[in-house]
């Protein structure tokens, strides 16, 4: 289908149409010093004028000197947080004489259309598909909120400075997973959105509102930012035989160095868009007839990860940090046939002391052993 | 369908096996689920006690037997503890089987060497009684079974009626022996120096101690047995048994879908990882 236009102005009008159809619009919404996905609810609460400058270990909110939507690049927040909950009650259970009955939980129906997601994330999101949606098993509340989900791409019109899509090839542009895909242009006092649907559901919103075709002119300017955005990229990685150079390095000093800076706090798992792992917690309530299971997001930094009686499998900080980054870059590969890493650069902005895994497999690669 | 919903079991016996080993017979309470409900050796159910918490266990009885289920169980972290306090009749939830199983058809034929270590392996002694069941269809079966100190032998009258058996034989050792001991001393791999092997005919089933299978593994294959003859039992920290939760993994290898049983040269330059 051909590009169509929609001017700033009349954006509101897509929020309305997706409300009317039953979504609840999650996207991108500034909090606490940085820009998160939460609920919105019209386009005020996008944050307009603002963008930020990352780096390993950095986040900064920064003015910018337009009113750009979008002109920010990812936040500590992925949509994992919608689709793959942090915490959630697998099911229940109620004592009763000589036993207990089993309650199963209702699943998640909560309609989300999400808004601004990022080519990365689409990417992400398509990861998690293959670990959740795969064989043999299925889990129901994944499949459950990715089922009802709308989604409204954004090509990034601005890159981060821990960006890498481009050495990754998820980005900067949406080239699948989309209902419809924003790229936002300001050009003088023109402030407009060139849009392509992606889906026959992405047609029916586009056509109950207000837009246009767009021109080549249009098209052109769309093109120029995504590839303005491909040029600023803050990091890059080599991915050229990424699983055999880690595999044939297991043993390499800089796993030693990277311990050494490494505080296993488990904060780029937790804002990683495929990291996947849970644990469960099991609670019961005071009179002791009533237990829940619940999972929760959890870490292989973790001691506790790994722990069979008798200790962790891998106990020291050096173990953990080289599962993680082997898992990210090379066994996720033969696992899933993907990279689980996307290039969005949470990890090194989100690292309190900025570890950068593209200088780590830099430093791999220079020195293989 | 919930995957992590678990069925409801009956505790229908309960015996003391040794030391912090019991053994729980168990019994699916709903019929239709019971009567689906079918396993291979070698894999394993997720075990709930109410309010505690879930843990895998290897189901240790024969799988012509699916109406009363076995499983072994070391009390030795807060749920196995609480699992093995719980008195006959008890309920508890049981959601399985899962992981990959002994190859035991490809052994049909072949001489069986059972290659165990550390405190009672119930993966093992399931296979052993598997095999003698049914020995008709196997050759000879070794039983090689290192302990640490000859107290931690906790199944000494299995193993001394294992040796009664024709064409089975029975290999123990001990690091640190008393005097009473009367069988080899040293590691387990150092049986593999005096027991002969028809290295043309033989399958390996390993379990126990990881340092232990990895030694094994590299003696057995000095002896002239290929790696894909050799299969070990792992064991990981599993919280779903389903690859969701991520902390079984083992290089590429999910222990509780790809495992828990693998054949060697799939997991060899795994076990050589140093992650100390």
């Amino acid at each position: 289908m051909s590009s169509s236009v929609i001017e700033q102005a009349d954006l509101q009008s897509l929020f309305d149409e997706l409300v009317r159809l039953g979504y609840r619009i999650a996207g991108p919404a500034l909090r606490e010093g940085a820009i998160v996905y939460d609920e919105i609810r019209r386009v005020e609460d996008l944050p307009a004028g603002w963008t930020d400058s990352q780096d390993g270990g950095s986040y900064r909110l920064k003015r910018r000197d337009d009113n750009a939507l979008f002109g920010y690049a990812v936040g500590p927040h992925s949509w994992k947080k919608f689709l793959h909950p942090p915490v959630v009650r697998l099911w229940s259970a109620v004592r009763k004489e000589k036993g207990f009955d089993v309650i199963d939980e209702e699943l998640p129906h909560t309609r989300w259309a999400f808004i601004g997601v990022r080519s990365c994330d689409l990417h992400a999101i398509a990861t998690q598909d293959r670990i959740f949606l795969g064989s043999p098993y299925t889990d129901p509340i994944y499949k459950a909120n990715r089922e009802n989900i709308f989604v409204v791409a954004v090509n990034c019109g601005h890159a981060g400075g821990t960006c890498f899509c481009v050495s990754m090839n998820t980005g900067p542009k949406a080239t699948f997973g989309f209902d419809l895909a924003l790229t936002e242009i300001l050009e003088g006092t023109r402030h407009y959105f060139v849009v392509d649907s992606g889906t026959p559901e992405g047609n029916g919103v586009l056509d109950r509102i207000p837009h246009r075709a767009a021109t080549n002119d249009d098209i052109g300017l769309s093109e120029h930012v995504i590839e303005r955005t491909r040029q600023q990229m803050g990091r890059q990685m080599d991915t050229s035989g990424i699983k055999e150079l880690l595999y044939q390095n297991y043993e390499h000093p800089r796993w030693n160095n990277v311990a050494a800076r490494c505080l296993a706090c488990a904060n780029c798992t937790m804002v990683c868009p495929t990291c996947f792992c849970t644990t469960v917690e099991d609670v019961s309530d005071l009179s002791g007839d009533h237990a829940e299971r619940w999972r929760k997001w959890d870490s292989c930094f973790t001691m506790d990860f790994s722990y069979v009686h008798g200790g962790s499998v891998r106990p020291s900080i050096k173990g953990r940090y080289r599962q993680w980054m082997i898992h990210k870059l090379a066994t996720w590969i033969d696992q899933f046939g993907t990279s689980g890493c996307v290039g969005c650069g949470r990890c090194i902005t989100w690292c309190p002391v900025g570890i950068d895994l593209t200088e780590e497999v830099r430093a791999i690669r220079e020195t293989p052993q | 369908m919930n995957p992590y919903l678990p069925h409801l079991a009956r505790i229908t016996d309960r015996r003391h096996e040794a030391r912090d080993v019991y053994s729980l017979q168990l019994r699916l309470e709903d019929r239709d689920v019971r009567n689906a409900y079918a396993f291979r050796p070698g894999q394993f159910n997720m075990l709930y006690v109410f309010g505690v918490g879930e843990i895998p266990i290897s189901v240790a009885s024969d799988p012509d037997e699916p109406e009363s289920l076995c499983h072994t169980v070391r009390a030795v972290g807060h749920v196995s503890r609480k699992l093995v306090e719980l008195p006959k009749q008890s309920q508890i939830g049981l959601r399985g089987p899962y992981g990959s199983s002994w190859p035991l058809e490809d052994a049909r034929g072949k001489d069986v060497i059972i290659v165990t270590g550390g405190l009672g392996c119930a993966p093992a002694i399931s296979t052993i009684d598997y095999i003698l069941r049914r020995h008709e269809n196997y050759g000879t079966l070794k039983i090689l079974h290192g302990v640490k100190t000859p107290k931690d032998l906790v199944y000494r009258q299995r193993f001394q009626s294992w040796a009664r058996f024709p064409r089975t034989e029975v290999y123990l050792t001990s690091d640190e022996p008393n005097a009473k001991w009367q069988h080899p001393v040293g590691m387990v791999t150092e049986l593999f120096r005096s027991v002969k092997f028809n290295v043309d005919n033989s399958i390996v089933m390993m379990c126990g101690p990881e340092r232990m299978m990895r030694n094994a593994g590299g003696v057995l294959l000095e002896r002239g047995i290929p790696a894909d003859r050799i299969y070990v039992a792992m064991e990981r920290n599993m919280k779903c048994a389903l690859g969701f939760c991520g902390h079984c993994q083992l290089g590429a290898e999910f222990v509780c879908k790809d495992g828990p049983v693998f054949r060697y040269d799939r997991i060899q330059r795994l076990l050589a990882i140093n992650e100390a």
